[in-house]
Protein backbone atom coordinates (compact mmCIF):
# COMPACT_ATOMS: atom_id res chain seq x y z
CA UNK A 1 0.00 0.00 0.00
CA UNK A 2 1.06 3.48 -0.52
CA UNK A 3 2.67 4.69 2.39
CA UNK A 4 0.84 8.57 2.45
CA UNK A 5 3.13 9.79 4.83
CA UNK A 6 5.81 9.82 3.06
CA UNK A 7 5.52 12.78 0.98
CA UNK A 8 3.81 16.63 0.72
CA UNK A 9 0.75 16.43 -1.38
CA UNK A 10 -0.53 19.24 -3.02
CA UNK A 11 -4.52 18.63 -1.38
CA UNK A 12 -5.57 16.47 1.42
CA UNK A 13 -9.40 16.69 1.47
CA UNK A 14 -10.91 16.02 5.14
CA UNK A 15 -13.95 14.34 4.74
CA UNK A 16 -14.87 11.67 1.85
CA UNK A 17 -18.64 12.95 1.94
CA UNK A 18 -20.26 14.21 -1.19
CA UNK A 19 -18.36 17.64 -1.12
CA UNK A 20 -15.45 16.15 -0.31
CA UNK A 21 -15.46 13.32 -2.93
CA UNK A 22 -16.44 16.16 -5.49
CA UNK A 23 -13.40 18.27 -4.33
CA UNK A 24 -11.04 15.88 -4.74
CA UNK A 25 -12.68 14.84 -8.03
CA UNK A 26 -11.78 18.45 -9.44
CA UNK A 27 -8.05 18.50 -8.35
CA UNK A 28 -7.68 14.61 -9.83
CA UNK A 29 -8.72 16.24 -13.21
CA UNK A 30 -6.43 18.85 -13.35
CA UNK A 31 -3.79 16.09 -11.94
CA UNK A 32 -2.49 17.35 -8.71
CA UNK A 33 -1.75 14.75 -6.22
CA UNK A 34 -5.12 14.30 -3.32
CA UNK A 35 -5.72 12.68 -1.02
CA UNK A 36 -9.11 12.14 0.73
CA UNK A 37 -9.47 10.89 4.22
CA UNK A 38 -12.39 10.24 6.66
CA UNK A 39 -12.41 9.11 10.17
CA UNK A 40 -15.58 6.91 9.05
CA UNK A 41 -15.49 3.26 8.40
CA UNK A 42 -17.46 3.11 5.68
CA UNK A 43 -17.82 5.96 3.06
CA UNK A 44 -21.45 7.45 3.03
CA UNK A 45 -22.56 5.28 6.44
CA UNK A 46 -24.06 6.57 8.39
CA UNK A 47 -26.29 9.08 6.14
CA UNK A 48 -27.06 12.17 7.89
CA UNK A 49 -29.73 12.95 5.33
CA UNK A 50 -32.76 12.53 3.83
CA UNK A 51 -30.94 12.18 0.07
CA UNK A 52 -33.08 13.97 -2.06
CA UNK A 53 -31.74 15.84 -5.03
CA UNK A 54 -33.47 18.09 -7.30
CA UNK A 55 -33.03 17.83 -11.16
CA UNK A 56 -31.60 21.20 -11.25
CA UNK A 57 -28.50 20.24 -8.70
CA UNK A 58 -27.94 17.12 -11.53
CA UNK A 59 -27.99 19.38 -14.32
CA UNK A 60 -25.33 22.20 -12.48
CA UNK A 61 -23.27 19.15 -11.48
CA UNK A 62 -23.13 17.35 -14.51
CA UNK A 63 -24.60 14.39 -12.75
CA UNK A 64 -26.62 11.85 -15.09
CA UNK A 65 -29.18 9.85 -13.22
CA UNK A 66 -28.23 6.24 -12.25
CA UNK A 67 -30.47 3.12 -11.35
CA UNK A 68 -28.19 2.08 -9.06
CA UNK A 69 -27.85 5.73 -6.91
CA UNK A 70 -31.02 7.81 -8.07
CA UNK A 71 -33.63 5.32 -7.48
CA UNK A 72 -37.24 6.52 -6.13
CA UNK A 73 -38.04 9.52 -9.53
CA UNK A 74 -39.52 13.22 -7.69
CA UNK A 75 -42.39 14.07 -9.93
CA UNK A 76 -43.17 17.15 -7.01
CA UNK A 77 -44.46 17.87 -3.35
CA UNK A 78 -47.55 18.00 -1.21
CA UNK A 79 -47.24 20.55 2.12
CA UNK A 80 -49.68 19.85 4.48
CA UNK A 81 -50.85 22.31 7.56
CA UNK A 82 -51.46 21.17 10.73
CA UNK A 83 -54.97 20.40 9.64
CA UNK A 84 -54.55 18.51 7.03
CA UNK A 85 -55.34 20.85 4.47
CA UNK A 86 -52.63 21.29 1.37
CA UNK A 87 -51.00 22.35 -1.77
CA UNK A 88 -50.14 20.14 -4.26
CA UNK A 89 -47.73 20.41 -7.39
CA UNK A 90 -47.53 17.17 -9.43
CA UNK A 91 -45.39 16.99 -12.45
CA UNK A 92 -45.80 14.43 -15.56
CA UNK A 93 -41.56 15.10 -15.57
CA UNK A 94 -39.56 13.88 -12.65
CA UNK A 95 -38.58 17.28 -10.87
CA UNK A 96 -35.66 14.93 -9.01
CA UNK A 97 -34.71 12.03 -7.35
CA UNK A 98 -34.11 10.08 -3.86
CA UNK A 99 -31.40 9.01 -3.67
CA UNK A 100 -29.07 6.25 -1.36
CA UNK A 101 -26.20 8.06 -0.55
CA UNK A 102 -24.31 4.82 0.57
CA UNK A 103 -24.43 4.03 -3.22
CA UNK A 104 -24.26 7.74 -4.29
CA UNK A 105 -20.82 8.25 -2.49
CA UNK A 106 -19.19 5.16 -3.41
CA UNK A 107 -19.66 5.49 -7.05
CA UNK A 108 -18.37 9.61 -6.90
CA UNK A 109 -15.26 8.12 -4.94
CA UNK A 110 -15.11 4.97 -7.28
CA UNK A 111 -14.61 7.82 -10.14
CA UNK A 112 -12.63 10.18 -7.97
CA UNK A 113 -9.65 7.43 -7.44
CA UNK A 114 -10.23 6.23 -11.27
CA UNK A 115 -8.96 10.09 -12.17
CA UNK A 116 -6.00 9.70 -9.50
CA UNK A 117 -6.97 10.53 -6.27
CA UNK A 118 -6.17 8.52 -3.31
CA UNK A 119 -9.02 7.76 -0.53
CA UNK A 120 -8.36 6.69 3.10
CA UNK A 121 -10.99 5.50 5.90
CA UNK A 122 -10.77 5.20 9.49
CA UNK A 123 -8.25 8.51 9.79
CA UNK A 124 -9.10 10.63 11.73
CA UNK A 125 -7.40 14.38 11.92
CA UNK A 126 -6.90 15.50 15.29
CA UNK A 127 -4.46 18.44 15.40
CA UNK A 128 -3.10 20.53 12.40
CA UNK A 129 -0.61 23.35 12.64
CA UNK A 130 1.46 25.27 9.66
CA UNK A 131 5.24 24.79 9.32
CA UNK A 132 7.08 26.24 6.91
CA UNK A 133 4.10 27.30 4.41
CA UNK A 134 3.32 23.79 4.61
CA UNK A 135 0.23 21.75 6.65
CA UNK A 136 0.87 18.85 9.34
CA UNK A 137 -1.58 17.26 10.19
CA UNK A 138 -1.84 14.17 13.09
CA UNK A 139 -4.02 11.34 12.04
CA UNK A 140 -5.22 8.60 13.93
CA UNK A 141 -5.58 5.51 12.50
CA UNK A 142 -4.81 1.99 13.53
CA UNK A 143 -4.59 2.96 17.15
CA UNK A 144 -1.00 5.52 16.05
CA UNK A 145 -0.60 8.74 15.18
CA UNK A 146 1.12 9.71 12.08
CA UNK A 147 1.65 13.01 10.12
CA UNK A 148 0.52 13.87 7.20
CA UNK A 149 1.66 17.18 4.98
CA UNK A 150 -0.27 18.79 2.57
CA UNK A 151 0.40 22.24 0.68
CA UNK A 152 -3.27 22.90 1.23
CA UNK A 153 -6.25 21.73 3.15
CA UNK A 154 -9.69 21.12 1.98
CA UNK A 155 -11.82 20.69 5.12
CA UNK A 156 -14.96 19.30 4.18
CA UNK A 157 -15.49 17.59 7.57
CA UNK A 158 -19.14 18.77 7.74
CA UNK A 159 -20.90 20.14 10.75
CA UNK A 160 -18.61 18.98 13.49
CA UNK A 161 -15.95 20.80 11.49
CA UNK A 162 -13.01 20.99 13.88
CA UNK A 163 -10.27 20.78 11.04
CA UNK A 164 -11.03 24.57 10.13
CA UNK A 165 -10.80 25.93 13.63
CA UNK A 166 -7.80 23.71 14.26
CA UNK A 167 -5.74 26.19 11.78
CA UNK A 168 -7.79 29.31 12.85
CA UNK A 169 -10.85 29.70 10.94
CA UNK A 170 -13.68 29.92 13.03
CA UNK A 171 -16.68 27.68 11.67
CA UNK A 172 -18.72 26.86 15.02
CA UNK A 173 -22.66 26.75 14.53
CA UNK A 174 -24.49 29.46 16.54
CA UNK A 175 -27.52 27.32 17.91
CA UNK A 176 -30.34 29.93 16.58
CA UNK A 177 -28.80 29.34 12.84
CA UNK A 178 -28.73 24.92 13.48
CA UNK A 179 -31.75 23.06 13.04
CA UNK A 180 -32.00 19.67 15.04
CA UNK A 181 -32.55 16.63 12.78
CA UNK A 182 -33.64 13.47 13.40
CA UNK A 183 -34.98 10.68 11.00
CA UNK A 184 -35.72 6.68 10.36
CA UNK A 185 -35.40 5.35 7.85
CA UNK A 186 -38.64 3.57 7.67
CA UNK A 187 -39.99 0.40 5.88
CA UNK A 188 -43.64 -1.34 5.46
CA UNK A 189 -45.57 2.02 5.92
CA UNK A 190 -48.40 3.25 3.39
CA UNK A 191 -50.55 6.13 2.56
CA UNK A 192 -48.69 8.56 0.72
CA UNK A 193 -47.71 9.12 -2.95
CA UNK A 194 -44.37 7.73 -3.82
CA UNK A 195 -43.97 10.08 -6.46
CA UNK A 196 -44.19 13.38 -4.26
CA UNK A 197 -41.86 14.36 -0.89
CA UNK A 198 -44.21 14.91 2.20
CA UNK A 199 -43.93 18.01 3.95
CA UNK A 200 -46.25 18.86 7.13
CA UNK A 201 -45.91 22.18 8.80
CA UNK A 202 -47.39 23.60 12.46
CA UNK A 203 -46.38 24.89 15.16
CA UNK A 204 -46.74 21.97 17.58
CA UNK A 205 -45.87 19.30 14.74
CA UNK A 206 -42.17 21.05 14.00
CA UNK A 207 -41.61 23.97 15.49
CA UNK A 208 -39.36 26.38 13.30
CA UNK A 209 -39.27 23.28 10.83
CA UNK A 210 -41.44 20.53 9.25
CA UNK A 211 -42.08 16.68 9.14
CA UNK A 212 -40.60 14.87 5.90
CA UNK A 213 -41.45 11.74 4.08
CA UNK A 214 -39.09 11.11 1.35
CA UNK A 215 -39.90 7.88 -0.52
CA UNK A 216 -37.65 5.58 -1.18
CA UNK A 217 -40.20 3.02 -3.30
CA UNK A 218 -41.82 -0.02 -2.37
CA UNK A 219 -43.18 1.13 1.19
CA UNK A 220 -40.14 2.31 2.34
CA UNK A 221 -38.67 6.12 3.16
CA UNK A 222 -36.55 8.70 5.00
CA UNK A 223 -39.45 10.23 7.33
CA UNK A 224 -37.54 12.81 9.51
CA UNK A 225 -37.92 16.27 10.82
CA UNK A 226 -35.87 19.06 11.47
CA UNK A 227 -36.51 22.26 14.21
CA UNK A 228 -34.71 24.96 15.89
CA UNK A 229 -32.00 23.93 17.57
CA UNK A 230 -33.42 26.48 20.50
CA UNK A 231 -36.59 24.13 20.99
CA UNK A 232 -36.83 22.53 24.63
CA UNK A 233 -38.21 19.22 23.62
CA UNK A 234 -35.77 16.86 20.84
CA UNK A 235 -36.27 16.32 17.90
CA UNK A 236 -36.79 12.56 18.59
CA UNK A 237 -40.05 13.37 20.77
CA UNK A 238 -41.89 15.36 18.06
CA UNK A 239 -40.61 13.16 15.38
CA UNK A 240 -42.21 10.16 17.48
CA UNK A 241 -45.05 11.96 18.72
CA UNK A 242 -45.86 12.93 14.90
CA UNK A 243 -45.51 8.91 13.45
CA UNK A 244 -47.69 7.59 16.43
CA UNK A 245 -50.39 9.59 15.18
CA UNK A 246 -50.01 8.38 11.71
CA UNK A 247 -52.52 5.51 10.31
CA UNK A 248 -49.95 4.21 7.56
CA UNK A 249 -46.76 5.02 9.05
CA UNK A 250 -46.53 3.83 12.97
CA UNK A 251 -47.07 0.62 12.43
CA UNK A 252 -43.76 0.57 9.82
CA UNK A 253 -40.22 -0.89 11.06
CA UNK A 254 -37.19 0.82 11.10
CA UNK A 255 -34.53 0.05 9.67
CA UNK A 256 -32.00 3.28 9.89
CA UNK A 257 -31.62 5.78 12.78
CA UNK A 258 -30.21 9.12 11.63
CA UNK A 259 -29.98 12.09 12.95
CA UNK A 260 -27.48 15.75 12.66
CA UNK A 261 -27.05 18.94 13.05
CA UNK A 262 -28.40 21.00 9.62
CA UNK A 263 -26.62 24.53 9.77
CA UNK A 264 -29.43 26.41 8.01
CA UNK A 265 -27.54 29.95 8.48
CA UNK A 266 -25.11 32.29 9.50
CA UNK A 267 -23.46 32.01 6.28
CA UNK A 268 -19.28 32.45 6.67
CA UNK A 269 -18.24 35.69 6.22
CA UNK A 270 -14.57 34.24 5.30
CA UNK A 271 -14.25 30.53 4.00
CA UNK A 272 -10.84 30.64 3.69
CA UNK A 273 -7.62 31.26 5.78
CA UNK A 274 -3.61 30.71 5.10
CA UNK A 275 -3.46 27.11 3.24
CA UNK A 276 -7.33 26.18 3.85
CA UNK A 277 -10.20 26.24 2.13
CA UNK A 278 -13.71 24.92 3.81
CA UNK A 279 -16.71 23.65 1.78
CA UNK A 280 -19.87 22.02 2.70
CA UNK A 281 -21.18 21.61 5.88
CA UNK A 282 -18.50 22.66 7.31
CA UNK A 283 -18.76 26.18 5.40
CA UNK A 284 -22.55 26.50 6.14
CA UNK A 285 -23.36 25.68 2.72
CA UNK A 286 -27.08 24.34 3.04
CA UNK A 287 -30.29 25.76 2.02
CA UNK A 288 -32.01 27.85 4.69
CA UNK A 289 -35.39 27.13 3.80
CA UNK A 290 -35.50 23.33 2.88
CA UNK A 291 -32.02 22.34 4.72
CA UNK A 292 -30.84 20.58 1.63
CA UNK A 293 -26.91 20.35 1.56
CA UNK A 294 -25.78 17.98 -1.15
CA UNK A 295 -26.39 20.05 -3.95
CA UNK A 296 -25.38 23.78 -3.15
CA UNK A 297 -22.40 22.24 -0.60
CA UNK A 298 -20.92 20.13 -4.31
CA UNK A 299 -20.95 23.11 -6.24
CA UNK A 300 -18.91 24.65 -3.34
CA UNK A 301 -16.84 21.75 -3.09
CA UNK A 302 -16.12 21.92 -6.81
CA UNK A 303 -15.75 25.46 -6.70
CA UNK A 304 -12.61 24.92 -3.56
CA UNK A 305 -11.20 22.44 -5.91
CA UNK A 306 -10.59 24.70 -8.61
CA UNK A 307 -9.26 27.29 -6.49
CA UNK A 308 -7.02 24.59 -4.89
CA UNK A 309 -5.66 23.72 -8.84
CA UNK A 310 -5.24 27.68 -9.41
CA UNK A 311 -3.64 28.33 -6.08
CA UNK A 312 -1.19 25.20 -7.04
CA UNK A 313 -0.74 26.80 -10.52
CA UNK A 314 0.28 29.93 -8.86
CA UNK A 315 2.44 27.85 -5.95
CA UNK A 316 0.44 30.81 -3.75
CA UNK A 317 -1.31 29.37 -0.72
CA UNK A 318 -2.17 33.04 1.34
CA UNK A 319 -5.40 33.95 2.37
CA UNK A 320 -4.97 36.55 0.09
CA UNK A 321 -4.61 34.22 -2.94
CA UNK A 322 -7.17 31.74 -2.07
CA UNK A 323 -9.67 35.01 -1.05
CA UNK A 324 -11.47 34.45 -4.24
CA UNK A 325 -12.87 31.43 -3.04
CA UNK A 326 -15.39 33.75 -0.91
CA UNK A 327 -16.42 36.51 -3.20
CA UNK A 328 -16.61 33.45 -5.92
CA UNK A 329 -18.85 31.62 -4.10
CA UNK A 330 -21.24 34.67 -2.86
CA UNK A 331 -21.67 35.82 -6.02
CA UNK A 332 -22.49 31.71 -7.38
CA UNK A 333 -24.87 30.87 -4.72
CA UNK A 334 -24.21 32.33 -1.19
CA UNK A 335 -26.39 35.97 -2.01
CA UNK A 336 -29.10 33.95 -3.16
CA UNK A 337 -29.15 32.14 0.13
CA UNK A 338 -29.08 34.68 1.60
CA UNK A 339 -32.38 35.75 0.63
CA UNK A 340 -34.00 32.61 0.97
CA UNK A 341 -32.37 33.18 4.58
CA UNK A 342 -34.83 36.03 4.98
CA UNK A 343 -38.09 34.30 3.54
CA UNK A 344 -37.12 31.00 6.35
CA UNK A 345 -36.78 33.82 9.29
CA UNK A 346 -40.76 34.91 7.88
CA UNK A 347 -41.87 31.38 7.92
CA UNK A 348 -40.67 30.99 11.47
CA UNK A 349 -43.05 33.23 12.78
CA UNK A 350 -45.98 31.83 11.05
CA UNK A 351 -48.73 30.19 13.63
CA UNK A 352 -51.04 27.28 12.99
CA UNK A 353 -53.71 29.17 11.60
CA UNK A 354 -51.57 31.17 8.95
CA UNK A 355 -50.27 27.60 7.83
CA UNK A 356 -53.63 26.17 7.75
CA UNK A 357 -55.28 29.04 5.61
CA UNK A 358 -51.89 29.36 3.26
CA UNK A 359 -52.30 25.69 2.62
CA UNK A 360 -55.81 26.21 1.98
CA UNK A 361 -55.38 29.58 -0.49
CA UNK A 362 -52.23 29.96 -1.88
CA UNK A 363 -50.64 27.96 -4.94
CA UNK A 364 -47.72 25.80 -5.17
CA UNK A 365 -46.24 29.00 -7.30
CA UNK A 366 -46.49 31.07 -4.96
CA UNK A 367 -45.66 29.01 -1.94
CA UNK A 368 -42.42 28.51 -4.57
CA UNK A 369 -41.95 32.33 -4.68
CA UNK A 370 -42.45 32.90 -0.94
CA UNK A 371 -39.41 30.35 -0.27
CA UNK A 372 -37.19 31.72 -2.96
CA UNK A 373 -37.88 35.53 -2.33
CA UNK A 374 -38.81 36.01 -5.72
CA UNK A 375 -42.09 37.43 -5.59
CA UNK A 376 -43.05 39.92 -8.43
CA UNK A 377 -44.49 43.37 -7.64
CA UNK A 378 -48.12 41.84 -9.46
CA UNK A 379 -47.60 38.41 -7.86
CA UNK A 380 -47.09 40.36 -4.28
CA UNK A 381 -50.16 42.45 -5.12
CA UNK A 382 -52.42 39.61 -6.11
CA UNK A 383 -51.51 38.01 -2.68
CA UNK A 384 -51.42 40.72 -0.55
CA UNK A 385 -54.74 42.18 -1.59
CA UNK A 386 -56.29 39.22 -2.50
CA UNK A 387 -55.91 36.41 -0.26
CA UNK A 388 -53.93 38.09 2.81
CA UNK A 389 -56.13 40.63 3.11
CA UNK A 390 -58.78 39.16 5.87
CA UNK A 391 -55.39 38.39 7.32
CA UNK A 392 -53.83 41.46 8.89
CA UNK A 393 -51.53 39.86 11.02
CA UNK A 394 -50.35 37.59 8.43
CA UNK A 395 -50.11 40.57 6.05
CA UNK A 396 -48.24 42.69 7.75
CA UNK A 397 -45.57 39.82 8.07
CA UNK A 398 -45.61 39.20 4.62
CA UNK A 399 -45.03 43.11 3.87
CA UNK A 400 -42.29 43.13 6.46
CA UNK A 401 -40.60 40.64 4.07
CA UNK A 402 -41.12 41.37 0.68
CA UNK A 403 -41.92 45.04 0.96
CA UNK B 1 -21.69 20.86 36.17
CA UNK B 2 -20.53 18.71 34.06
CA UNK B 3 -22.04 17.56 30.72
CA UNK B 4 -22.03 13.93 29.97
CA UNK B 5 -22.88 12.06 26.30
CA UNK B 6 -25.14 9.23 27.61
CA UNK B 7 -23.85 6.63 24.69
CA UNK B 8 -26.71 4.40 24.71
CA UNK B 9 -28.87 7.43 23.60
CA UNK B 10 -26.27 9.17 21.27
CA UNK B 11 -26.61 8.97 17.81
CA UNK B 12 -23.20 9.74 17.02
CA UNK B 13 -23.91 12.46 14.41
CA UNK B 14 -21.50 15.29 15.88
CA UNK B 15 -24.42 17.95 15.86
CA UNK B 16 -23.16 18.77 19.34
CA UNK B 17 -19.45 18.93 17.98
CA UNK B 18 -19.90 21.45 15.78
CA UNK B 19 -21.89 24.18 18.26
CA UNK B 20 -19.60 23.65 21.04
CA UNK B 21 -18.09 26.73 21.18
CA UNK B 22 -14.87 25.99 22.76
CA UNK B 23 -14.12 22.63 21.35
CA UNK B 24 -14.44 20.58 24.53
CA UNK B 25 -16.42 17.81 22.14
CA UNK B 26 -14.73 15.32 19.75
CA UNK B 27 -16.18 12.57 17.82
CA UNK B 28 -14.49 9.40 17.52
CA UNK B 29 -14.63 5.89 17.00
CA UNK B 30 -18.65 6.07 16.97
CA UNK B 31 -17.53 8.02 20.89
CA UNK B 32 -18.63 11.63 21.80
CA UNK B 33 -15.59 12.47 24.31
CA UNK B 34 -16.53 15.38 26.65
CA UNK B 35 -13.02 16.95 27.68
CA UNK B 36 -14.27 18.85 30.69
CA UNK B 37 -11.25 21.21 31.29
CA UNK B 38 -12.33 23.22 28.35
CA UNK B 39 -15.92 22.72 28.80
CA UNK B 40 -17.91 26.28 29.83
CA UNK B 41 -21.64 24.24 31.02
CA UNK B 42 -23.07 26.96 28.03
CA UNK B 43 -25.75 24.06 27.10
CA UNK B 44 -25.33 24.30 23.71
CA UNK B 45 -24.88 20.50 22.85
CA UNK B 46 -27.77 19.52 25.13
CA UNK B 47 -30.49 21.98 23.14
CA UNK B 48 -29.26 20.71 19.68
CA UNK B 49 -28.83 17.28 20.75
CA UNK B 50 -31.75 15.44 18.40
CA UNK B 51 -32.18 12.81 21.14
CA UNK B 52 -31.48 14.26 24.48
CA UNK B 53 -28.11 12.56 24.79
CA UNK B 54 -26.28 15.02 26.45
CA UNK B 55 -26.93 16.13 30.17
CA UNK B 56 -25.60 18.70 32.06
CA UNK B 57 -25.69 17.13 35.78
CA UNK B 58 -25.12 18.86 39.15
CA UNK B 59 -21.63 17.33 39.21
CA UNK B 60 -19.10 19.32 40.40
CA UNK B 61 -15.38 19.28 38.31
CA UNK B 62 -12.58 17.27 39.64
CA UNK B 63 -9.36 17.61 38.49
CA UNK B 64 -8.46 14.26 37.88
CA UNK B 65 -11.48 14.18 35.43
CA UNK B 66 -10.46 17.13 33.44
CA UNK B 67 -7.63 15.16 32.09
CA UNK B 68 -8.49 13.25 29.37
C1 LIG C 1 -31.58 14.88 9.00
C2 LIG C 1 -30.97 15.53 7.78
C3 LIG C 1 -31.63 15.48 6.55
C4 LIG C 1 -31.07 16.07 5.41
N1 LIG C 1 -31.72 15.94 4.21
C5 LIG C 1 -31.17 16.44 3.08
C6 LIG C 1 -31.80 16.24 1.81
O1 LIG C 1 -32.83 15.59 1.69
N2 LIG C 1 -31.23 16.80 0.71
C7 LIG C 1 -30.06 17.50 0.79
O2 LIG C 1 -29.59 17.99 -0.23
N3 LIG C 1 -29.43 17.67 1.98
C8 LIG C 1 -29.95 17.16 3.12
N4 LIG C 1 -29.29 17.33 4.32
C9 LIG C 1 -28.01 18.04 4.34
C10 LIG C 1 -26.90 17.16 3.75
O3 LIG C 1 -26.95 15.87 4.28
C11 LIG C 1 -25.54 17.76 4.06
O4 LIG C 1 -25.55 19.10 3.72
C12 LIG C 1 -24.44 17.03 3.27
O5 LIG C 1 -24.31 15.71 3.70
C13 LIG C 1 -23.13 17.75 3.47
O6 LIG C 1 -22.09 16.99 2.97
P1 LIG C 1 -20.62 17.19 3.50
O7 LIG C 1 -19.76 16.40 2.59
O8 LIG C 1 -20.34 18.63 3.71
O9 LIG C 1 -20.61 16.58 4.97
P2 LIG C 1 -20.73 15.08 5.46
O10 LIG C 1 -21.49 14.25 4.52
O11 LIG C 1 -21.19 15.19 6.86
O12 LIG C 1 -19.22 14.58 5.45
C14 LIG C 1 -18.25 15.02 6.35
C15 LIG C 1 -17.26 13.91 6.56
O13 LIG C 1 -16.13 14.38 7.29
C16 LIG C 1 -15.68 13.37 8.15
N5 LIG C 1 -14.90 13.99 9.22
C17 LIG C 1 -15.32 14.92 10.12
N6 LIG C 1 -14.32 15.28 10.94
C18 LIG C 1 -13.23 14.54 10.57
C19 LIG C 1 -11.89 14.48 11.06
N7 LIG C 1 -11.46 15.22 12.08
N8 LIG C 1 -11.03 13.60 10.46
C20 LIG C 1 -11.46 12.84 9.42
N9 LIG C 1 -12.71 12.89 8.91
C21 LIG C 1 -13.59 13.73 9.48
C22 LIG C 1 -16.96 12.72 8.61
O14 LIG C 1 -16.74 11.40 9.06
C23 LIG C 1 -17.84 12.76 7.38
O15 LIG C 1 -17.78 11.59 6.61
C24 LIG C 1 -29.83 16.75 5.50
C25 LIG C 1 -29.17 16.81 6.73
C26 LIG C 1 -29.71 16.20 7.86
C27 LIG C 1 -28.96 16.26 9.16
S1 LIG D 1 -21.86 22.58 27.59
FE1 LIG D 1 -21.11 24.07 26.05
S2 LIG D 1 -18.88 24.09 26.34
FE2 LIG D 1 -19.64 22.25 27.40
S3 LIG D 1 -19.42 20.64 25.89
FE3 LIG D 1 -21.52 21.43 25.70
S4 LIG D 1 -21.38 22.99 24.10
FE4 LIG D 1 -19.29 22.57 24.76
S1 LIG E 1 -25.77 15.75 19.12
FE1 LIG E 1 -26.54 14.15 20.49
S2 LIG E 1 -26.78 12.35 19.16
FE2 LIG E 1 -25.52 13.80 18.04
S3 LIG E 1 -23.40 13.17 18.56
FE3 LIG E 1 -23.99 14.78 20.00
S4 LIG E 1 -24.78 13.67 21.79
FE4 LIG E 1 -24.76 12.21 20.10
Amino acid sequence: MEDIKSKVWDVVVVGAGPVGLYAGIEIAKAKSSVLILDRKQEIGCPKRCAEGLSLRWFNILGLKPNPEWSIQPIHGAALYGPSGKQIKMKNKEPQGYILERKMFEKHLAIEAVKLGAKITMKHLVVSAKRENGIVEMNVEADGKIQTIKAKLVIACDGIDSLVARMLGLNTKNNLNDTDSGYQYEMTGISGYDENLLHLYFGVDIAPRGYIWIFPKREGTANVGIGIGAYEEKTAKFYLDKWIASQPGVKDGSIIEVNAGGIPVGGFLEKMETDNLLVAGDAGHMVDPIHGGGIGIAMEGGRLAGAVAVKALKAKDFSDKMLSTYTKEWYALRGNELKRRLKSRHLLEQLTNEDFDYLAGSISMDEALKIGNGTLTKTDKFALFTKKLVTRPKLLKIMVKYFQ
Amino acid sequence: MVVKNNSNKCAYCGACVGVCPTQALVLKDVRIFVDESKCISCGACVKICPVGAMELSKEVKTASKSKK
